[in-house]
């Protein structure tokens, strides 16, 4: 590991100066868990840390109706799991939340974070994408929306411009009878990376008996995580049952370009998807059943 | 040696459960390991380890690095002496002196990615790396032997020209990665498989599996004004790592100081020495303390795991469910250099056994990977994945159930083994008997998918050389010091011998380790051993002690000395009932020069049998295996501190665990390790292991003044058969390879 420079700025103007002026590369460092792991690896040179845990609008967390929820980018996964509207409104959300890691990872390790490492495997991203997440980000050209569907554009890549910041993610109230569940596969019950994950968040009509709206996400199949959209569609309009359940599995399998790795083969993680995707559904509109 | 136990009564200490001495320091971050050694003008040590798993060195340039600002040295094999074409014994394996400078420092050949090449020491860790990239290594790359099978032909390339196959029938004449096949005959083994009416024949194999010790390998040495190595390492033998240190330096022992720091963990993979003697020729050359601490990355590639293996077994037995037959062939994995547990893992495989007709076949094969080095029961956790669980088919086979079998043919005092040796008092009857009444093997499983397996083993253990000197304090405490590196809490129980043969209170003793100038030779500390050999030197020297003080006594009173009498902590005499004097009084009045010395060989110890039973519940769909429920039963011949025993059964079975379903190296084509890291290589974690229920059982080796047997190897043996029956009964499928992984087990089931 190379010596660098470390700064802690308190308010993203500092912040957005920093990085327009300083030459060579810049990294922001949230909880590090990924960030210093690199580093320490050497699988990452940098000439400037800056750590935005000093900097209130990366660190709070905020719930109303209309906006929604807005994770700070630096909120780790702890204080994710203990807010009061997450746990009422985002059940996806602790479920994400509770399985990076372990508890210790979880005390630092944040979903901004999580999101800018773009990793294919990030399973905060295919949480906050199953729920039609909004990357709110500011650069020294002003301000700009991302949907979490085009925030991460490579492994280790995602879609910020040199000198651009993510000060938060937005996730939209949930509408009524819905229901979101967050799910992975690992060998190890913690402390693993996901050999596939899926994401889902379901809308029912007020009877219970027909699906409104579906999003799918599909997470560590492909060099991005990914919304599998016509799995999705191919829910609108039915009634909530295991063989519907089975045929978005069996298209959301069609969707994906897995790899073979160290991890899983590609033939393990396409039947996964399958696997993952019906018990994710299933979750999902038990959970908008009951919250209804 | 007095043979006689020392009575029930007299068991004071023996059999509670105090504090571990070590248990405050170490929890609290204080006690002192391998990397937390600081001298003033430290340098920092790195090693440079190949890329290639087979290739011939070329040439090496060091000057780059050498010419870089805050580089001191580099050194290369060709600082080493030349090293003696000698093997010796050295804990459960063997090392051959000219292999084991190749290991340390690559002379010719590199034999497996991230063998060392070349080691350097710099002012900061960093330079040392940057250093690292500045040496230039041209390689000629040979194409690497990977599988065990394929390294066997004789078409495949061969490791070492020099080597030729050690063999039954002498040596042979070609040159080979057969290093060794050893053979085992017993009776009649064709007469044995016509008399049997089912017969079960399988192939398994086992990839190698790392001991994974948290604490890395460290050494720190320093050279005094007066010619003294002093070297601190994270060795688990002080005086095996000095033996290795100066065969490699042909260096005198006696200047040879190894002091042992605290020991995160070694599980036999601390026998061998990586880093010492690097670290000690980069102190010469440079005339300061130079420490070398491995990453972990480096702990997987460059030092020894477990054998990976592929084990071919038959068996046959009568309807009845009386064993006619066994038949195996045992081919494990040397890595670069020979020397598998071979032979422990032939030992192993049906020792629980009385087998009338039998042969083994055991292969020690080289193939471009690491060197193995022992690991807890070395090569029986392999051999009874294969034997138990044929034995659990043929049962099934038969109609049979299993822990019925298995008592039908259980081994006994005298049973002559397949290896030839006589069996001594063993339990293997009795353990089977808890078995079989044990609630969890009782109890009806609650659940879809689930399965319920059990299987045995037996380990020899180990005897060999321990050294304890007690000195008594002139206010009634003594200090206790032994030649043993303490890895499971041995300073503890070895204090507990010592405490109630002298009959002073536990807390009275204080117990150390120490280094290699402070006490005489003691053997590692491996093969089960030391609360055994060196409790027994504790109970020498307090003996010692005792005849010391019994002299005093006399001379004191003036009575004969065969007439002082020592009970309960009392020194009284047979001829005048009226005077006593307390172990304390009598140390005030001696002022403190008493000592006693334990110095024992022991050439008659006893193995130790031990079961698991566990329950598993298999996720059909995605191939993951929940462990539910386990119980691990042992014979422990006399549990001195009960709780460090079930803490010994408990982690061989995390650890077995870990083998049946967890671990394991993973390789590409070329021999690069895929997971070297504990993200990809995976331990099984606190939420993957259940709670372990440990029964001890008590059957006394009676050559123990305690009547104990080692107990640390035998718990890792079982679980992983045991594991894999209950998989077969889950999913009605045998699952022959291990780790059993979800990808295995989905590939296994058609499913992927
Ligand atoms: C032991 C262990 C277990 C893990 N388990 C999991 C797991 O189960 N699931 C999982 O998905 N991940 C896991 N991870 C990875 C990691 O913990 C997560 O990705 C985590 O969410 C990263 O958050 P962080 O706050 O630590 O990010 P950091 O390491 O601080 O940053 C990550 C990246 O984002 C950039 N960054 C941070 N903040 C900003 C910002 N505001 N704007 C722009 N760029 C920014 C950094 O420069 C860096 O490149 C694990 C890591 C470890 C060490």
């Amino acid at each position: 590991m190379k010596t660098f420079d470390y700064e802690a700025p308190v308010t993203i103007d500092q912040t957005i100066t920093m990085m327009s002026k300083t030459h060579g590369q810049i990294l922001l460092l949230a909880g590090g868990t990924d960030l210093l792991v690199q580093l320490r690896s050497g699988n990452k040179d940098v000439d400037l840390v800056i750590d935005v845990k000093g900097i209130p609008e990366l660190n709070q967390i905020s719930y109303d109706e209309l906006s929604g929820l807005i994770i700070g980018a630096a909120v780790p996964c702890s204080q994710i799991y203990e807010s009061q509207p997450v746990l009422e409104k985002f059940p996806a959300i602790i479920d994400a939340a509770t399985i990076i890691g372990g508890k210790a990872i979880q005390n630092r390790a944040s979903f901004g974070g999580n999101l800018c490492n773009a990793s294919p495997s990030g399973d905060a991203i295919g949480a906050m994408m199953s729920l039609g997440a909004i990357c709110n980000v500011v650069g020294s050209e002003g301000a700009r929306n991302i949907p979490i569907e085009e925030f991460c554009i490579a492994p280790g890549k995602n879609a910020l411009e040199t000198g651009e910041m993510l000060i938060s993610i937005q996730i939209p109230s949930p509408r009524p009878n819905s229901g979101s569940h967050y799910i992975r596969f690992t060998p190890r019950a913690e402390m693993d990376i996901a050999v596939a994950g899926v994401g889902a968040s379901i809308e029912l009509d007020s009877n219970l008996d027909q699906i409104l709206s579906a999003r799918i996400a599909l997470v560590a199949v492909a060099p991005t995580p990914l919304l599998a959209t016509e799995a999705a569609e191919s829910l609108i309009g039915q009634e909530p049952s295991g063989p519907i359940f089975e045929k978005a599995a069996n298209i959301a399998k069609q969707t994906i370009r897995p790899i073979t790795d160290v991890r899983g083969s590609a033939s393990q993680r396409k039947h996964l998807i399958g696997v993952l995707t019906r018990r994710c559904l299933d979750i999902a509109v038990n959970r908008a059943v009951q919250v209804s | 040696m007095s043979k006689k136990m020392i009575e029930k009564e007299k068991h004071i200490s023996v059999g509670t459960r105090p504090e571990r001495m070590d248990a405050k320091e170490k929890v609290t971050g204080h006690a002192l390991y391998g990397t937390d050694i600081n001298l003033p003008g430290l340098l920092h040590g790195r090693v440079l380890r190949s890329p290639h798993a087979h290739a011939r060195i070329v040439s090496i340039d060091t000057s780059k690095a050498e010419d870089l600002p805050g580089v001191f040295a580099v050194v290369i094999a060709s600082d080493l002496p030349e090293a003696d074409d000698r093997t010796e014994k050295a804990g459960e394996s063997t090392i051959n002196y000219k292999f084991l400078r190749d290991n340390n420092l690559a002379s010719d050949k590199v034999l497996y990615v991230g063998h060392a090449v070349a080691a350097l020491a710099a002012k900061s860790p960093d330079v040392a790396q940057n250093a690292l990239e500045l040496i230039e290594v041209e390689y000629e790359i040979l194409e690497p032997v990977l599988d065990v099978r394929h390294a066997m032909s004789d078409k495949t390339e061969v490791l070492h020209e020099q080597i030729r196959t050690d063999g039954p029938n002498g040596s042979g004449d070609t040159p080979s990665n057969i290093a060794q096949h050893i053979r085992h005959v017993k009776g009649d083994l064709d007469k044995g498989f016509s008399d049997a009416d089912v017969i079960v024949e399988r192939e398994f194999t086992t990839v190698p599996v790392h001991q994974s010790y948290l604490e890395s390998h460290a050494a720190t040495a320093v050279w005094g004004m007066d010619g003294t190595l002093t070297i601190y390492s994270s060795t688990q033998g002080a005086f095996l790592a000095r033996r290795q240190v100066s065969e490699l330096l042909q260096y005198p022992m006696a200047k040879i100081k190894v002091i042992p720091t605290e020991v995160g963990g070694a599980f036999g993979g601390k026998n061998p020495t990586y880093v010492e003697a690097p670290a000690a020729l980069l102190a010469r050359k440079t005339g300061r303390p130079v420490r070398v601490v491995m990453s972990r990355e480096e702990v997987i590639l460059g030092t020894g795991p477990g054998s990976g293996t592929a084990i071919k077994v038959k068996v046959g037995a009568t309807k009845l469910g009386k064993i006619t037959a066994a038949q195996a062939e045992l081919c494990y994995e040397a890595g670069a250099y020979p020397g598998s547990p071979v032979h422990p893992g032939a030992m192993a495989m049906f020792a629980a056994y009385d087998i009338p007709n039998g042969q083994i076949d055991g292969y020690d094969v080289l193939v471009n990977k690491p060197r193995v080095a022992a690991y807890r029961a070395p090569g029986a956790p392999q051999s009874a994945f294969a034997g138990e669980q044929i034995i659990d088919e043929l049962a099934q086979k038969i109609g049979m159930d299993g822990v019925e079998f298995r008592m039908a043919n259980a081994a006994s005092e005298g049973t002559e083994r397949l290896d030839g040796s006589l069996h001594k008092s063993i339990a293997i009857q009795e353990i089977l008997g808890v078995i079989e009444d044990h609630p969890h093997y009782n109890e009806p499983l609650d659940g879809p998918n689930q399965g319920r397996g059990v299987a045995i083993g037996f380990w020899d253990n180990w005897g060999a050389r321990s050294s304890v000197e007690i000195n008594v304090n002139s206010d009634g405490t003594v200090n206790l010091i032994s030649g043993s590196v303490d890895l499971t809490g041995s300073r503890t129980t070895v204090a507990m011998q010592a405490a109630d043969v002298l009959e002073i209170p536990f807390e009275n003793v204080k117990s150390s380790m120490v280094d290699t100038d402070s006490i005489s030779y003691t053997d590692t500390s491996a093969g089960s051993r030391t609360t055994m050999a060196t409790g027994l030197a504790a109970v020498e020297a307090a003996r010692d002690v005792l005849a010391k003080l019994k002299a005093e006594v006399a001379d004191m009173w003036s009575v004969s000395l065969d007439s002082v009498v020592y009970s309960k902590g009392v020194f009284g005499t047979n001829e005048r009932k009226s005077e006593n004097i307390t172990f304390a009084d009598l140390a005030a009045k001696l002022s403190g020069q008493i000592n006693g010395h334990g110095n024992v060989n022991v050439e008659n110890w006893a193995g130790a049998g031990g079961g698991t039973i566990v329950d598993v519940e298999v996720d059909p769909e995605t191939g993951q295996v929940k462990v539910l429920r386990c119980t691990a039963i042992q014979n422990a011949g006399k549990a001195i501190h009960p709780g460090h025993v079930e803490g010994q059964m408990q982690g061989g079975v995390v650890q077995g665990i870990g083998w049946a379903l967890y671990e394991g190296y993973q390789y590409d084509e070329l021999g690069r390790v895929l997971n070297a890291n504990l993200l990809d290589y995976k331990l099984p974690t606190s939420l993957d292991v259940p709670s372990i229920e440990a029964v001890i059982i008590e059957k006394p080796f009676p050559s123990n003044p305690y009547g104990a047997r080692g107990v640390g190897e035998t718990p890792i043996i079982s679980p992983a058969p045991a594991i894999a029956n209950a998989v077969q009964q889950a999913l009605g499928k045998r699952i022959d390879q291990l780790p059993m992984t979800p990808t295995t087990l989905l590939d296994k089931i058609g499913v992927i």
